[in-house]
């Protein structure tokens, strides 16, 4: 049976559906960090901000329902990308030497699963079976046993990671790419990840060193 | 550059035909200068099986001037070995060093079935081309070569990606064994061109298919490709084959079809 071909069936179309959503993605974590950084202004402001965002249903689902619709796109093309990429070498080289890529890119098949991995307890722990209704109060808890704290820093590396490479390369499967801004690729990448996760990392670290405390 | 005689141990992938499961067999390379080509260090290893009564290693290669493209293995993890811009028949001896032990693999990728030792079937690069990679012209006297005008930054960039050989380096250096550095070039090729323009958007669609047909892996940015390419073709083409497609996905007024599964 013949058929029109499209976007979508070919590998670039889902990694097109890849970029799209992990830029969606990107703007989440981008925003829910700026949101964090009220834990830096005190209990007050935190609770607020939270309260805020409960009394707006609609954006609140809104960003909900699209986060849930850009994760599984995301990560339906990524599996199908992968099972495609395992049939393509199903021999290995007996010595191979990369010269080119980068840590953070050979490694984005680790640090999107841990990322998922790490948004489920997250959820639970704050969202689904939160301790109370003080979310700073939860949040300063939480992050007092440095074995939460440590899983919190250790997904924010794994998300540092997957930023760094995903921001770079989603501007390549979208077409988005000239000799003239490819450096400034880099840039931005480097900039989004030190910024997400570096500042994700430091809530957890200033719980523990007490700058952050009840 | 010393005159200095090299003698290597090399660890050669033999397989007898598609369907043998294939070995590294190992050999002394004794004696060789340092003038000599990579492929010249092979045939004086073939030369030795030959006198020996046994079947010399099977490799690819045409023009031996680095133009052809016919030529290519992995020599210690890299495709056409260590030397940047340097197919494997332009590679020199001068490049190792005494007492080497050097790994010398084929093209590894399900598009490239191996047809014997080191030489690889890349006639999915054919099909590829054949799938939309040409113009068509109509036959007749030859028209005047200045008729069309080109910008000669846009004859410069179609030159670039037109250096490509098709030698397979990009898919053999390729985490997922992608053939995008190759399509994309290919494809750039014609859509810098005048002449390009009326099959521009067929072009890319059915070019595209052909390479995820043949069962080539996607792209994931690690950008081997361009390390490894012989010709420096630049990643930036990958991105510009994204654009087309993306392009003519959106706005071409036909369809391209394809066989439904
Ligand atoms: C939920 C778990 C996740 C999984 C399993 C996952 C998996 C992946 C994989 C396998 C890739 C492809 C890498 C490649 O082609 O080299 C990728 C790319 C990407 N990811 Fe994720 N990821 C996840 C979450 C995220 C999150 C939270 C973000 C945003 C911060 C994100 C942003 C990106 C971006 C922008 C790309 C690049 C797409 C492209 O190259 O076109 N991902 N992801
Ligand atoms: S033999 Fe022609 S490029 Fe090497």
């Amino acid at each position: 049976m013949q058929r029109a071909l499209t976007l979508t069936d070919t590998a670039i179309g889902k990694k097109v559906v890849m970029a799209l959503s992990g830029a969606i993605l990107v703007g989440f974590v981008i925003g829910h960090f700026l949101g964090n950084l009220n834990l830096y202004v005190g209990e007050a402001s935190m609770n607020g901000y939270a309260d805020k965002l409960h009394h707006m249903p609609v954006l609140l689902w809104g960003t909900r329902v699209l986060l849930l619709i850009a994760v599984t796109l995301h990560i339906v093309s990524a599996f199908m990308l992968w099972q495609r990429n395992q049939r393509a070498r199903p021999v290995p080289y007996k010595m191979r030497k990369d010269i080119a890529t980068t840590y953070a890119a050979r490694t984005m098949y680790w640090s999107g699963p841990i990322i998922l991995l790490f948004v489920v307890y997250h959820l639970f722990q704050f969202t689904f079976v939160p301790e109370s209704g003080n979310v700073f109060a939860n949040v300063v808890h939480a992050f007092s046993h440095p074995a939460v704290a440590a899983i919190y820093i250790v997904a924010n590396l794994a998300l540092g990671f997957h930023l760094f490479h995903g921001v770079f390369s989603a501007f390549q499967s979208l077409g988005a790419n000239h000799p003239k801004y490819n450096q400034a690729r880099h840039w931005l990448a480097l900039l989004i990840t030190i910024v997400v996760a570096g500042g994700n990392i430091s809530f957890p670290i200033a719980v523990l060193t007490g700058v952050v405390h009840l | 550059m010393s005159d200095q005689l090299l003698n290597l141990t090399l660890h050669v992938w033999r397989q007898d035909g598609p369907t043998d499961n294939g070995h590294f067999e190992t050999y002394q390379a004794k004696d060789i200068t340092t003038h000599m080509s990579f492929l010249e260090m092979l045939d004086v290893i073939n030369e030795d099986l030959i006198e020996d009564g046994k079947t010399p290693i099977a490799f690819d290669h045409d023009c031996r001037e680095g133009i052809c493209g016919a030529c290519g293995m992995v020599i210690n993890g890299r495709p056409h070995g260590p030397q940047r811009l340097t197919t494997t028949c332009q590679l020199h001896m001068r490049q190792f060093s005494d007492g080497d032990e050097l790994w010398i693999e084929p093209w590894r990728a399900s598009g490239f079935p191996i047809v014997r030792d080191l030489c690889v079937d890349r006639s999915a690069f054919d099909r590829i081309i054949q799938a939309g990679g040409y113009v068509s012209v109509n036959t007749g006297a030859a028209r005047e070569a200045n008729e069309i005008p080109v910008g000669k930054l846009d004859a410069d960039l179609a030159m670039d990606a037109a250096a490509c050989i098709g030698c397979g380096a990009c898919v053999a250096a390729c985490p997922n064994a992608s053939a995008v550095l190759f399509t994309s070039a290919k494809i750039g090729q014609l859509a810098m061109l005048p002449h390009g323009q009326p099959e521009r958007q067929d072009r890319v669609r059915k070019m595209v298919a052909q390479m995820d047909a043949e069962g080539f892996g996607s792209c994931t940015n690690h950008e081997e490709c361009e390390a490894a390419c012989p010709k420096g073709i630049s990643v930036n083409w990958i991105g510009k084959m994204n654009r087309e497609l993306i392009a003519a996905m959106a706005t071409a007024k036909d369809e391209v079809e394809v066989r439904g599964k």
